[in-house]
């Protein structure tokens, strides 16, 4: 009868670190640092069309830090569900020109960004979904700024501009 | 000697209490205030009573509806506002992806990933007849009881308004 109890008390103990170790992991990776795994056309050439891992840090979207050409994950408003990878062009306040079909370069419209939203872009003109077809976006949808790139290990460092 | 791992040990036990008090928050449940009262009488009814003028009513917010983001006509929801994301508001759901939704001078067409909220005190609130559908990846949670004041604890129930709202769902009964 002691010896289930005694197991039963250190597989308490053992639960309890296992959920901490949890928590606090959440807790990284929600406010601090995550790696995410991006793929798809719409950033070539800056980041690959089969999948790259990318460091995103949670940090300067919460402090209001974010500015124009900043690499940012962001919430889909088509699908809350999906989460984009795009650059930001303009922030709120900052006119932005932008031509919904490049290969027309003579249809562009401009537009001032409202307040609480940006504007952003794929670096892909051609194939990128984004402000362009669903407007501005607002800040809220911003989960955190993509700085630095760790796989594959040929493009391993920060993105810039 | 003593002193130093006597704090050390508090610090400790700090830290992973708001660790462990922030991820539940996050991911399970919250409970939050709501100030306003645009959702006036389902939260702060402006009665004579001394408990409602005292404070705020006190909500519970479940997190666990952002996991596969369904939602129904007539759920309340948190949400962080499109103009400001700091400002969070409490308001219902009136729309959701693919209805029509009526106001006083025309009918919105509510598209992909938005919904349509309004408060349910219409007279004073600022909602989606304002700033226009709401993507509904700026929602952090649904309201699903009231814990403030003590007489008026119990759950949130829908409450929809069939009469301006088409929606694909009713639509295809016919």
């Amino acid at each position: 009868m002691r010896q289930w109890r005694i197991i039963a008390k250190e597989a308490m103990a053992r639960a309890s670190i296992i959920g901490k170790f949890l928590c606090l992991l959440h807790v990284t990776d929600a406010y601090i640092l995550s790696s995410n795994h991006v793929l798809g056309p719409s950033m070539l050439p800056t980041l690959n069309i089969t999948g790259d891992v990318v460091l995103v840090e949670h940090l300067s979207h919460r402090l209001g830090k974010l500015g124009s050409g900043d690499l940012v994950l962001v919430r889909s408003p088509l699908d809350p569900k999906k989460t984009l990878t795009k650059r930001i062009v303009a922030m709120e306040g900052d006119k932005v020109t932008f031509s919904l079909d490049p290969t027309r370069s003579h249809s562009s419209r401009s537009l001032v960004v409202p307040k609480g939203h940006v504007w952003i872009q794929g670096d892909n003109a051609y194939v990128s979904c984004d402000s362009r077809h669903f407007g501005p976006l607002p800040y809220g949808l911003i989960e955190g700024k993509a700085f630095m790139r760790v796989w594959p290990p040929s493009s391993f460092g920060l993105l810039g501009e | 000697m003593g002193t130093p791992s006597i704090l050390w040990s508090i610090t400790k036990k700090c830290f992973t209490v708001g660790v462990i008090t922030l991820t539940v928050s996050d991911l399970f449940a919250s409970i939050v205030p709501v100030r306003g009262a645009s959702m006036s009488p389902t939260f702060n009814p402006k009665t004579n009573s001394l408990f409602d003028s005292l404070s705020d009513d006190r909500v519970l917010v479940e997190k666990l509806c952002l996991r596969n983001y369904k939602f129904s006509h007539g759920d309340v929801i948190v949400f962080s506002s499109p103009n400001n994301h700091k400002e969070k508001h409490v308001k219902r759901i009136v729309g959701l992806p693919g209805d029509w939704v009526g106001t006083i001078y025309d009918v919105v067409h509510i598209p992909e990933g938005h919904c349509w909220v309004e408060g349910d005190n219409s007279a004073s609130s600022l909602d989606s007849r304002s700033f226009g559908p709401v993507p509904l990846g700026l929602v952090k949670g649904r309201v699903t009881h009231v814990l403030w004041p003590p007489h008026r604890v119990g759950t949130v129930d829908r409450k929809t308004s069939q009469n301006r709202v088409s929606s694909s769902s009713s639509a295809s009964k016919f």
